[in-house]
């Protein structure tokens, strides 16, 4: 065990410290869901690339910082942005799964293309797996991809499609090969959402907005070099992708800025002028989450350090998504509860403006249950850590009129 | 930076558990605990051969001067096994004590026994810990008066190490005529608790730390990590068992751990319970290293093990349907050992409250 912050470290957390001291007063605020970033996070983010406080370890080449990895610098950023409860940078579609799964599987000019706005922010990403039939069973999927004169023409419908509205591009899982076992026949493409014969329709939830959207296909054509990895390799790379998406999921660094938050906020909210703080109900349910978030951290640096070491986490890694979000939704219903009844006015202002604080809140209150539900359902989840993770035996299948149907 | 074991602290691990099962099989297990003194000279001499009892115990004085993460490591095969062995008060705690609040003379005399496995101090606070029950005890002119109730790991006490209320400690042998020293088979067989009379007894005050209070936190808190580790291999024992019977039983045709009723039962005691290890190793090297950090995170590791152990107690007893609540498969060692531990050296509720009081988040005290 050696969590020693090296001199090279130090210097990073004082170069953080000065940077919020100087350019504090121009983060975002965090929280309330998805939007499309405005310009003041555009700015913010250009910033945190340039100083390399995100998308630290992408090459320059592709307009990163490039810095190797290291674990420990990547949690001096984590906690120094907590600390300082300053906006620690996009976590999109497009940033946390899209780069990632390029930078390890997709071609140079793909790399070379997409990452670089991707990372700044000017590019927005959605990412199109699930469908009306299909949506835990991923692999399932039927929207249909034809190669046809050096286009892949795309017919079908991809539902959950968040961000979709206002994406500019989409990577899509579609079927290319209905002949080929179920996993085999897929494929992995990057589209323009501009492309005609696409039609987007937002999916109002219970937030009140649109955070989701139904896509539908119809002949969208799309240049067969826009594929990654190649023909029937779509699988492959969507699981490459989905484990980038749970990390994010489960991310600590969240964690740690909520649970700032939260202290932040029951040293605030009183009832008939007594503090929430010095109420030991409330109280003593921060202190159990304390608890879980420190405990939460501590994994995470586990878990960073095995990665940095090459180490396959295997049931560690596998537990994030689901125990992140439900950690998630527990800071936040305490959120809810220490803003009570004067927390209760909700109007929220939509994409195209800050939500005042106990509309944010409500916001994360109730999207931690969407993040549920999405990239993986928490039961799916409970699958793959019973059956990868604890190697438990997987519930036999039942042979529906269905799927004897589809032979 | 790197957040993990070293392979010394592994291979010490491995040797330590692998000597742990050779002599712990279930009815060799069943056969220490249910006296319920705590204590097989067997198991303690082959600890001490193996080098546990000088882990803490600087290499002057003959032990291998390690950290308290170390001994964390060790407090977790202990629990993973149900080890019926006096460990964190004797072995930590006293180890701590005297090294940090002893005369040099004190240490020469006492640090190579404990090394050697030669004497076992019960160690015992007053007010500090935050545990239910008496604990009034008074030093004067070298005799001590005063009674300590629920003191841990007394099982075989030869010697009694009382932290007093302003936190300097005492010292004071058992085999005297002014100690009365009564053994409780508790709910854990594998431990006793232990009340300590003292009537007009012979002590020795240890007076070298310079911040006796701050001291004696320090050595409750390394306490409260060896519960959490200990806890932590218990309550992987439970899960570990748990899986391998989900994955025999079979009922409707099928292993029941096919079901998903079970499946993800076992999949919520893996995902709380896997992050406590990190948290536990944390909180350890934290005593080591991390001084800002040690209080914090030695509260809330007692209380979050505590509270997440209880859990998983419960939902793998479950797991195993019948078999587990019956006495057969000799589950309930561990489920009991999770719950002595929860209520020794401060419960959550109060380790969570100095966790607040570190924090200044208790205006009305």
């Amino acid at each position: 065990m050696d969590l020693n912050l090296s001199e090279g470290h130090r210097a990073l957390q004082a170069e953080i410290r000065e940077f919020a001291r100087a350019h504090g007063d121009k983060s975002p605020k965090l929280g309330g869901g998805r939007k499309r970033p405005d310009q003041k996070t555009l700015d913010w983010q250009k910033r945190l690339v340039e100083h390399g406080f995100t998308a630290r370890t992408i090459p320059r080449a592709y307009g990163g910082f490039g810095a190797a990895p290291d674990v420990m610098a990547s949690a001096v950023i984590a906690t120094e942005f907590a600390r300082a409860n300053l906006y620690a940078g996009l976590t999109n579609q497009g940033i946390s799964m899209l780069v990632p799964t390029l930078l390890e599987v997709g071609t140079e000019e793909q790399k070379r293309s997409y990452i670089g706005p991707t990372i700044r922010g000017d590019l927005i990403w959605c990412q199109g797996y699930s469908e009306p039939g299909n949506g835990s069973d991923l692999a399932n999927a039927q929207t249909k991809g034809e190669l046809r004169d050096g286009h892949w023409v795309v017919n079908g419908q991809k539902i959950w499609t968040s961000s979709a509205h206002y994406a500019d591009m989409m990577f899509l899982l579609c079927r290319t090969d209905p002949e080929k076992p179920k996993h085999e026949g897929l494929s992995y493409l990057l589209l323009s959402m501009k492309s005609p014969g696409l039609e987007t329709r937002p999916l109002k939830t219970m937030t009140g907005r649109s955070e989701f959207n139904e896509v539908f296909f119809t002949d969208v054509k799309i240049p067969e070099t826009q594929i990654v990895l190649g023909r029937g390799k779509g699988w492959h790379v969507a699981n490459v992708t989905l484990k980038h998406e749970r990390l994010m999921i489960g991310d600590a660094t969240k964690m740690t800025s909520r649970l700032e938050q939260l202290i932040r906020l029951l040293q605030t909210s009183e009832i008939d002028g007594v503090k929430l703080m010095s109420i030991p109900e409330y109280r003593d349910r921060l202190l159990r989450l304390q608890g879980e978030v420190i405990a939460w951290k501590a994994h995470n640096l586990r878990l960073l350090t095995e990665a940095a070491q090459g180490i396959d986490s295997g049931v560690k890694r596998m537990i994030v998504k689901y125990g992140g979000t439900m950690l998630g939704f527990r800071l936040s219903s305490l959120a809810v509860d220490a803003l009570g009844a004067t927390g209760l006015p909700y109007e929220s202002l939509g994409e195209d403006a800050e939500d005042d604080e106990a509309t944010t809140w409500n916001i994360d209150y109730m999207y931690d249950v969407g993040l549920m539900i999405g990239g993986g359902s928490n039961n799916i989840q409970k699958n793959i850590i019973g059956e990868r993770g604890l190697d438990l035996p997987r519930e036999p299948k039942v042979r529906t009129a269905a799927a004897i149907g589809r032979g | 930076m790197e957040f993990g074991l070293t392979l010394e602290q592994r291979q010490f691990d491995d040797s330590l558990r692998a000597l742990l099962r050779d002599h712990l099989p279930m009815d060799r297990l069943r056969a220490i605990a249910e006296p319920g003194g705590g204590y097989d000279e067997q198991l303690w001499r082959a600890l001490t051969e193996l080098g546990l009892h000088g882990l803490l115990v600087p290499e002057q004085f003959g032990g291998a001067g390690l950290g308290i993460l170390d001994a964390a490591v060790a407090a977790e095969a202990l629990g993973n096994t149900a080890a019926p062995v006096p460990f964190t008060g004797p072995l930590v705690m006293a180890t701590l004590a005297l090294l940090h609040s002893a005369s040099g003379a004190l240490q020469d005399e006492y640090l190579p026994m404990i090394a050697g496995g030669e004497v076992r101090f019960a160690v015992g606070f007053t007010g500090q810990s935050g545990q239910t029950g008496t604990a009034t005890v008074n030093l004067q002119d070298g005799r001590l008066s005063g009674r300590v109730e629920a003191v841990m790991d007394a099982g075989a006490a030869t010697h009694a190490l009382i932290y007093l209320a302003d936190g300097h400690a005492a010292v004071a042998a058992i085999d005297q005529p002014g100690v009365t020293t009564t053994l409780h088979r508790s709910v854990d067989r594998t431990r006793p608790t232990a009340d300590l009379t003292f009537d007009d007894a012979k002590a020795e005050r240890l007076d070298a730390a310079n911040a006796p209070v701050a001291t004696a936190q320090f050595v409750l808190d390394a306490g409260r990590v060896m519960l959490a580790a200990d806890t932590l291999g218990a309550a992987q024992h439970m899960l570990d068992a748990a899986v391998a019977f989900a994955k025999e039983r079979v009922q409707f045709d099928r292993v029941i751990g096919s079901f998903q009723g079970v499946k993800y039962m076992l999949a919520d005691c893996v995902t709380v319970l896997e992050p406590c290890r990190a948290m536990v190793w944390y909180a350890a090297h934290a005593q080591d290293a991390i001084p800002d950090e040690a209080r914090l995170t030695a509260c809330h590791a007692k209380a979050h093990l505590g509270e997440v152990a209880r859990d998983v107690a419960r939902i793998t007893t479950e797991a195993h349907g019948g078999m587990g609540f019956t006495d057969l498969l000799g589950l309930h060692y561990w489920f009991k050992r999770i719950g002595f531990n929860r209520q020794m050296l401060g419960a959550p509720e109060r380790c969570r409250r100095e966790a607040a009081q570190l924090q200044g988040w208790t205006p009305e005290d």
